[in-house]
């Protein structure tokens, strides 16, 4: 979850503020607030259990706002290790599927060919999708 | 109080939708504004705006709407964007989906040459800046048929931007009137598609077909220039002409090959834009107008009777004709994008910026697309009309149907009729049994060479044009005899002999004086009883104007 704030906090700075503590610096102290872990843990699907936890979870967000202390003013985001790479290019041929039996092996539920979910209601949320 | 009026107009063609307070006297029902008293029952959307003659009352504004649109093509490639199973629409569930579409650990994505094309090539006939240099992203939400927890798209930098895509509408009540507009294309991005889930609410579970899953898709955003369900239907249409010549889509909206979702509002002209809803589920082009209309009245109903618009997703109810609601969630949807880790950026060349003695395979030069790129509906369309004489409206006419243009170009070939008849036979009566029977041009009973024979023999004065009729219901229904052979078996040749005609006439005119006194007179309808009788005394083999000329000719000797 941090990996976001850190994120986020990156472009912050290549936005152009200095590199000594910001206001945004001092967020890192802020709470994070039981609104927060709720919509957090319906985001994620993770479960922050006990105080213990969301007092971890401060902590690491103060260590990685440690980052705003590097300016980086005028220096072009790095947004993948891969970015010097070269994307390969796959020709348009059938050569994987037809396993559906060694898939369905892996699910707990299974009707006919089917995997088979919760009801969509996941979380209070309902989907008409096709 | 007055019952209220509902004023929308559609700019670009001046229409006023009368939406109906408590009753009006113009035409068909449309939705009023007490779906907020919950009467869903109404299934009538109006078909088509109407024009009242009625000028906006004092007080009471005008309405624009505004329509922006989001539609999703899937790509016509054998494999799927990242996977090497194989796209198909009907195949037993989940016999199509790779341990990368199933999500297990360990799996990459690896991009399909084919879909870059076809994005490239889609967004070169729509006119777009191709970037490139485009990056792929992660979408994440929980859905049961998303296994990977996450979409991967491309959300900063999609693969082309800045479009725009001309379509038409007709503005008066006839077909006739057609207009060009345009609307802006806002961007192109590569992204995969989701499985299918499948709702058993009685044994309480969703079945899940991943079939489906990681199939490439071509998102096209068309900027918010549309201003009412008959535009945005008329650009859907157009985009799907243009993706099936492209061959880039098959664009089928009945197999869920083109899905489209709308983001519409309304605001008074000069006003800042209303609040929009995003109506999810048009996926039938018959309901696509309809729905996105309904949206619109419902919306100024809502506003005009004091309410406000949410900022929420419906969904379109096709058995109740309206807009509902999809349940809304606690807070905005939070789709945390990141940067898709696994795949470099996808980077484009043209014949300038060409790397030397790179493998061909690996590399996609843009210019080389273009080049290649087939003839687009439009300058099908404008050919037509160059070459045939033919009107807009005709040349549109046989796009529109699968198959029929070929067939009309087959008849052309085959014949030695004017374009005009063949369009005229092609377009009224040939389309019109098809229509009739609901058959597709590729079920005809008959082929281009019979409808070429029979023009032939229409042409040559060989036969009459209602002989012809009854010869080509003859040929719709029967195999196997050519029309010069039912033309010889049913007698229906006509008379080619002048002469006999003349003494015909001739005597027909010595044996009813009466209408020859008349007609002198000044009434030139009574000779029709003449014409009657000689192409009865022919047994319908004669012309009726060859008739008509022949007579009055000898009138006035």
């Amino acid at each position: 979850m941090w990996a976001r704030a850190v994120w986020l906090g990156l472009r912050a700075s290549a936005g152009g503020r200095r590199g000594f503590p910001s206001k945004a610096a001092h967020q890192g102290s802020r709470r994070v607030t039981a609104e927060l872990i709720e919509h957090l843990e319906r985001l994620a699907l993770v479960d922050f259990g006990s105080q213990e936890a969301v007092a971890r979870l401060e902590k690491a967000i103060a260590f990685a706002d440690r980052l705003r202390a590097v300016d980086t003013d005028g220096v072009e985001p790095m947004e993948s290790v891969l970015e010097d790479r070269c994307l390969y290019l796959r020709s348009d041929n059938v050569v994987e599927g037809n396993c559906a039996e060694e898939l369905l092996q892996n699910s707990h539920r299974v009707v006919e060919e089917y995997f088979v979910a919760p009801p969509v209601c996941l979380f209070g949320e309902i989907y008409e999708r096709n | 109080m007055a019952t209220p009026m509902l004023r929308w107009c559609c700019p670009g063609r001046r229409w006023i939708f009368a939406g109906i307070g408590g009753g009006s006297r113009h035409g068909r029902g449309v939705p009023t504004g007490s779906t907020s008293s919950g009467k869903k029952g109404q299934s009538s959307v109006a078909q088509q705006p109407l024009i009242t003659a009625q000028k906006p009352r004092k007080g009471e504004r005008e309405w624009a709407a505004v329509v922006g649109l989001e539609i999703h093509a899937q790509i016509a490639s054998n494999s799927k964007l990242f996977s090497g199973s194989q796209v198909d629409f009907a195949a037993p569930p989940n016999s199509l989906v790779s341990f990368f579409d199933a999500s297990l650990p360990g799996t990459l994505p690896v991009l399909n040459r084919r879909c870059v094309e076809a994005a490239v090539m889609t967004g070169l006939a729509l006119d777009c800046h191709i970037n490139r240099k485009s990056l792929f992203d992660r979408k994440h939400y929980f859905y049961a048929d998303l296994p990977a927890g996450y979409q991967i798209t491309q959300q900063r930098l999609p693969i082309a931007v800045n479009g725009s895509l001309a379509y038409s509408v007709c503005v008066g009540k006839r077909w006739s009137q057609m207009v060009t507009r345009t609307v802006g294309v806002k961007q192109i991005q590569l992204e995969q598609d989701s499985g299918k889930s499948l709702h058993d609410n009685l044994r309480s579970q969703t079945l899940i077909d991943l079939n489906r899953a990681g199939v490439g898709l071509l998102e096209v955003v068309l900027e918010p220039d549309m201003s009412c369900g008959e535009e945005a239907a008329a650009a859907v249409r157009e985009l799907q002409l243009i993706l099936q010549a492209l061959g880039t889509s098959q664009a089928n909206m009945a197999e869920g090959q083109l899905r489209v979702d709308a983001n519409i509002s309304v605001h008074h002209p000069g006003e800042p834009l209303g609040v929009r809803t995003e109506v999810k589920n048009l996926n039938s082009a018959r309901f696509l107008a309809k729905a996105i209309d309904y949206e619109i009245q419902r919306q100024i109903s809502e506003l005009e009777n004091g309410g406000k618009i949410l900022n929420e997703t419906r969904s379109f109810d096709y058995k109740l004709g309206c807009t509902v609601p999809m349940r809304d969630k606690e807070g905005k949807q939070d789709y945390r994008f990141m940067p898709e880790p696994n795949l470099p950026p996808l980077l484009l060349y043209d014949s300038g910026s060409l790397p030397t003695g790179a493998d061909p395979q690996q590399v996609i030069d843009i210019d080389q697309l273009r080049e290649r790129l087939p003839e687009l509906p439009r300058v099908t369309r404008e050919k037509l009309v160059r070459q045939y004489g033919m009107l807009p409206e005709h040349s549109f006419a046989l796009l529109n149907e699968v198959g029929l243009l070929e067939f009309f170009q087959n008849v052309i070939k085959e014949t030695r009729a004017e374009p005009k008849k063949v369009t005229s036979w092609v377009l009224n009566t040939f389309l019109g049994f098809l229509k009739q029977q609901n058959l597709a041009v590729s079920e005809s009973p008959v082929t281009p060479s019979a409808l070429a024979e029979l023009l032939d023999l229409l042409d040559r004065k060989a036969i009459s044009s209602s002989a012809a009729k009854q010869v080509f219901e003859e040929l719709w229904r029967s195999k196997g005899k050519t029309p010069a052979q039912m033309v010889a078996e049913k007698k229906l040749e006509l008379m080619q002999d002048a002469e006999a005609l003349e003494q015909l006439c001739r005597s027909m005119l010595e044996a009813h004086p009466q209408v020859v006194t008349d007609v002198k007179k000044g009434n030139p309808r009574a000779i029709n009883k003449l014409i009657g009788l000689v192409r009865r005394a022919t047994l319908g083999r004669a012309d009726p104007t060859v008739i008509k000329e022949v007579l009055e000719r000898q009138l006035s000797s």
